[in-house]
């Protein structure tokens, strides 16, 4: 428990980090480096400027950011399937991992934004090619985590569930996805932030739009200020997208016992 | 041994399901070719220089930004892990930046520094920073306090419990950051490469063999790609076992699974 006074020095810290930023950026006066001030209306003037009937958002956010933020989500989505699904399997089946471990260690291993050429070719320019370099990144960690997790049921679970005759469904709904999802939540959490990675990624090799494409037209135009708009827009997707998870891994693990303790743990 | 074999045959396996898929054009063969014409392609790759030399600007530009970002989190994580009062000051700007992806920062720096080894040395060591940083960190909060209590009770100094206590409980975790920070790194490199904005490299290798429609090639360098971040990986986890085989727990965060 931190407490309100917590919140508020946190957020005055934070607003005086902002001022100094401002003051910096004024002083060096770097046309790479606008002040807040000017990101700020940027962002409003990007974003928010648009008519009350499309609730005063921008036609970028409905052509580009929501778009892009949709495949981020979509493409997590799909590799969290494959993931748990695949991983809750073969993490409970020894054989199968002695003859998987190392080709798995082997993919994980591939750069995922290298994947991006190849899905361009395949796939063509377009939201599918970006979901697969996605769905591609961002499987592993939930798969390599669901295993992990999978394996760990204790002893004494496994034989209490053998002598009830637990049937296939129940057994991996029942005992082996529960004790897998601490694990699994930690790969997702990983696996969300490398979605968002690769969504940009996608975006900045090959794109006609999307968050990643305006970025870069940004950069085109010296707009420097947009440019840095959308910089922080993305810590933000960021941020919000690890927030929101932790709250629901906290809503979902509450009753695991000695919860509060792990909670730092990335 | 059977392991070894076990594992042969797993990546033998992969390999043959690739070959039947693209042959029967399960997956159209113009866009997948088989194995068999990638590998012989791999190995051709192997000994030209122009790829050679792409491979050797990658994993040297990877290498430099683990080295740098390692140099500059260790010192951070430590001064961090154990004032309180700087963590709390800072842990804003921390929590601020780390969520901006490294690929977000691309267009900038290539507009601030120029498309070079620069640009993808500086963007990766950006990436590369926080898992050593946040590893250091925490490992500090975790040293057993029996440790450094019966140190006070020793009359200790500080600045000697630190060199004789929380380093040396500290290292391996700081270590499993520079694995994690590494296969990070390798990708921004290739990331910025992609991009236009990191000179030679196999990231430019892999788009020029795409541009050129060479999937053959595309493949082939995707697969080295793979072999470097994996021997990358298993280098760190040999030296971390060779470093820290006294300790019992393996210091294991984030996605590393073994």
């Amino acid at each position: 428990m931190r407490g309100i006074t917590g919140f508020v020095q946190r957020w005055a810290l934070f607003v005086l980090i902002v001022l100094i930023w401002e003051v910096v950026t004024r002083l060096s006066a770097s046309p790479f480096f606008p002040p807040p001030s000017q990101i700020g209306p940027r962002m409003v003037d990007l974003w928010l400027s648009g008519p009350a009937s499309r609730l005063f958002l921008t036609d970028t956010v409905y052509d580009h950011l929501l778009p892009s933020v949709g495949r981020t989500l979509l493409g997590w989505a799909i590799a969290a399937v494959i993931g748990i699904g695949l991983g809750l399997l073969l993490g409970r089946s020894t054989v199968a991992m002695r003859y998987l471990r190392v080709l798995l260690d082997f993919g994980r291993a591939i750069p995922p934004p290298l994947m991006v050429p190849f899905f361009l070719v395949t796939l063509g320019l377009g939201a599918p090619m970006q979901l697969g370099a996605i769905v591609f990144g961002a499987v592993w960690p939930v798969l390599l985590n669901s295993i992990d997790g999978a394996r760990s049921v204790d002893a004494t679970k496994v034989d209490t569930a053998r002598a009830f005759r637990l049937s296939g469904p129940q057994w991996m709904g029942g005992v082996v996805l529960p004790a897998a999802l601490p694990k699994i939540f930690a790969g997702l959490r990983l696996s969300i932030s490398i979605a968002l990675i690769l969504m940009v990624v996608s975006e900045l090799v090959a794109s006609t739009h999307g968050l990643g494409n305006q970025l870069v037209a940004a950069g085109r135009d010296y707009d420097m200020a947009g440019m840095w708009a959308y910089i922080v827009l993305l810590g933000i997707l960021g941020y919000a997208f690890n927030i929101a998870l932790l709250a629901v891994e906290h809503r979902v693990l509450r009753w695991q016992p000695g919860r509060a303790h792990a909670a730092a743990s990335r | 041994m059977l392991a070894r074999l076990q594992s042969l045959i797993g990546l033998a396996g992969f390999f043959l399901v690739w070959e039947v898929a693209s042959r029967t054009d399960l997956v159209p063969s113009y866009y997948v070719p088989p194995p068999s014409t990638v590998l012989p392609a791999l190995v051709r790759m192997l000994g030209e220089e122009s790829f050679l030399r792409a491979a050797v600007a990658t994993v040297l530009a990877t290498l430099i930004a683990v080295v740098i970002a390692a140099a500059i989190a260790i010192p951070a994580g430590l001064v961090l892990g154990s004032m309180p009062a700087v963590r709390r000051a800072t842990m804003v700007i921390i929590e601020f930046l780390r969520p901006i992806p490294s690929a977000a920062l691309i267009p900038l720096f290539v507009l601030l520094i120029g498309a070079g080894s620069d640009t993808k040395i500086s963007l990766a060591v950006y990436g590369a920073v926080w898992p050593i940083l946040f590893n250091t960190m925490y490992a500090l909060d975790e040293v057993d306090p029996l440790l450094t209590d019966t140190a006070r009770a020793f009359g200790m100094r500080r600045s000697r419990i630190m060199s004789t206590v929380s380093l040396p409980s500290a290292a391996p975790f700081a270590l499993t950051g520079i694995r994690l920070s590494a296969t990070i790194a390798l990708a921004v490199v290739m990331t910025t490469e992609l991009y236009g904005g990191g000179a030679k490299g196999l990231g430019q290798y892999v788009l020029d063999a795409r541009n050129g429609f060479r999937m053959d090639l595309v493949l082939a360098a995707t697969l080295v790609a793979g072999l470097i971040g994996y021997l990358l990986n298993a280098g760190f986890e040999r030296l971390h076992r060779r470093m820290f085989a006294w300790q019992a727990t393996g210091a294991e965060t984030g996605a590393g699974a073994r």
